[in-house]
């Protein structure tokens, strides 16, 4: 199971980040465990320069901004 | 939104057309540019015919106001749209993490001008500000630069100098970059100056130095296009009915009230104290660039002087609460005591100086 998380402050894009993951792996059918985190030192430390930013199986893979669609459905693709 | 299903078949070719954009992303810019200007110069005639077909009085005022709002709504949103759209595809360009790269280890001085600029080209949300501070000290950027990429990121955008430069001319959206530039690499600057790196938090002053490395993401031209496309959405989505509010009372004050009719409190004849009272009135009030527009017309069309109603608006977005709030987790008191204090005098001078020059 992928386990994603979404980390950001809490504004608006961060929210919406969350619903897309969420609604696009229950489109698709993928089993995921999703989190929020909030806490700051544990977004600086992921790296991550803008919020909210995404970490899949603990790899930054976005930073900044609501993810597009297709971005998000290409990280619930099983490899 | 994707859809699943099979397609249809396209009699008249429009997927085609809808493709374009993603297949030959300049061929659709030329196009997209021509039709823009050909919209654009016919806007003026289209709003005087729509008024004079309206069953109003030719040359009253309802129908100077109609045609006011007729003209400048469909011209703010369309510039507004334009220079979102050219700005989302600058922006793919100018990530923070290569932003933060080019600014590593920079002097003084010209990293502060350098840092000022950067933050007009790179995508920045206020609720990132912590993170982005964090990442820059840890990767080497001096401080007094951070802060000068800081306070000119939010301040000197893109939605607030097209406002400008659509509701009061260029002149004044020119001085107002120039302006909020200043401001940024001067404030930068004096904090870096005082040496302020001891009122960091003692977490982030131990946080283990990176390498500024960039992440290079491979984009094509139609991605980046993609890219302004999704920031028109989201950035013209958002603001568009403030501007549409902004021009209607613009248009209000346009056909109603009298040109000469003087604000007490901001007039230029009022005292030394309406620039403080500006600035001081502008910190609490938080506002993004569009939402203060309506203020700002107004407060001009009443006759406040020019000074004091950028100060106002400087204030009112470089220096927020909510912003000092959350960058007190970063930051000691003292050191948001001296941003806020710095920042403040800048524009407090940029007030004074353009009352007393116009």
């Amino acid at each position: 199971m992928k386990q994603i998380k979404v980390l950001g402050s809490g504004c608006a894009s961060c929210k919406k980040t969350m619903a897309m993951i969420e609604k696009i792996a229950r489109e698709k059918g993928v089993p995921i465990e999703l989190k929020k985190i909030e806490d700051m030192q544990e977004i600086i430390q992921s790296g991550a320069l803008a919020t909210p930013a995404v970490l899949v199986n603990g790899e930054l893979v976005h930073a900044g901004g609501v993810p597009g669609r297709d971005k998000i459905a290409g990280w619930l693709n099983t490899d | 939104m994707l859809n699943v299903a099979p397609k249809k078949p396209d009699p008249v070719g429009m997927s085609a057309l809808s493709r374009l954009p993603e297949r030959h992303p300049l061929w659709f810019l030329l196009t997209a540019a021509l039709l823009w200007v050909a919209i654009y110069s016919s806007l003026s005639g289209a709003a005087t015919a729509l008024v004079a077909a309206l069953p109003l009085e030719q040359g009253s005022h309802p129908a100077a106001a109609l045609r006011f709002l007729f003209y400048e709504a469909p011209k703010v949103l369309m510039l507004l749209t334009a220079v979102v759209l050219v700005m989302g595809v600058i922006n793919t360009w100018f990530t923070p993490e290569r932003t933060r790269a080019m600014l590593a280890g920079k002097h003084e001085g010209i990293g502060n001008i350098m840092a000022a600029m950067l933050g007009i080209v790179t995508p920045f949300c206020s609720c990132s500000a912590v993170p982005l501070f964090i990442g820059f000290v840890q990767a080497g950027v001096p401080l007094g630069i951070t802060f000068s990429f800081l306070i000119a990121a939010p301040m000197v955008n893109e939605v607030a100098l097209v406002l400008l430069f659509a509701l009061l001319g260029w002149k004044i959206a020119l001085l107002y970059l120039v302006l909020g530039l200043s401001v940024a690499i001067t404030a930068g600057w004096v904090i870096g100056r005082l040496h302020m790196e001891a009122h960091l938090e003692d977490w982030v002053r131990d946080m283990a130095r990176v390498d500024a490395q960039v992440r290079a993401e491979d984009m094509n031209m139609a991605d980046r296009l993609n890219a302004g496309f999704h920031s028109v959405r989201e950035i013209v989505g958002r603001v568009w009915l403030y501007v549409v509010v902004g021009v209607a009372v613009g248009a209000g004050i346009h056909g109603y009230v009298p040109q000469d009719f003087m604000a007490d409190l901001m007039g230029p004849e009022s005292s030394w104290w309406s620039v403080p009272a500006a600035v001081l009135i502008g910190v609490p009030m938080y506002s993004n660039a569009a939402g203060m527009i309506p203020i700002v017309e107004a407060l001009l069309a009443k006759g406040a002087a020019l000074g004091t109603v950028l100060a106002f608006m400087m204030s009112m977005i470089a220096l927020s609460l909510p912003e000092m709030v959350i960058l007190r987790k970063v930051l000691k008191l003292r050191l948001i005591v001296v941003f806020a204090g710095v920042v403040a005098s800048g524009i407090l001078l940029v007030g004074y100086v353009f009352n007393a020059v116009l």
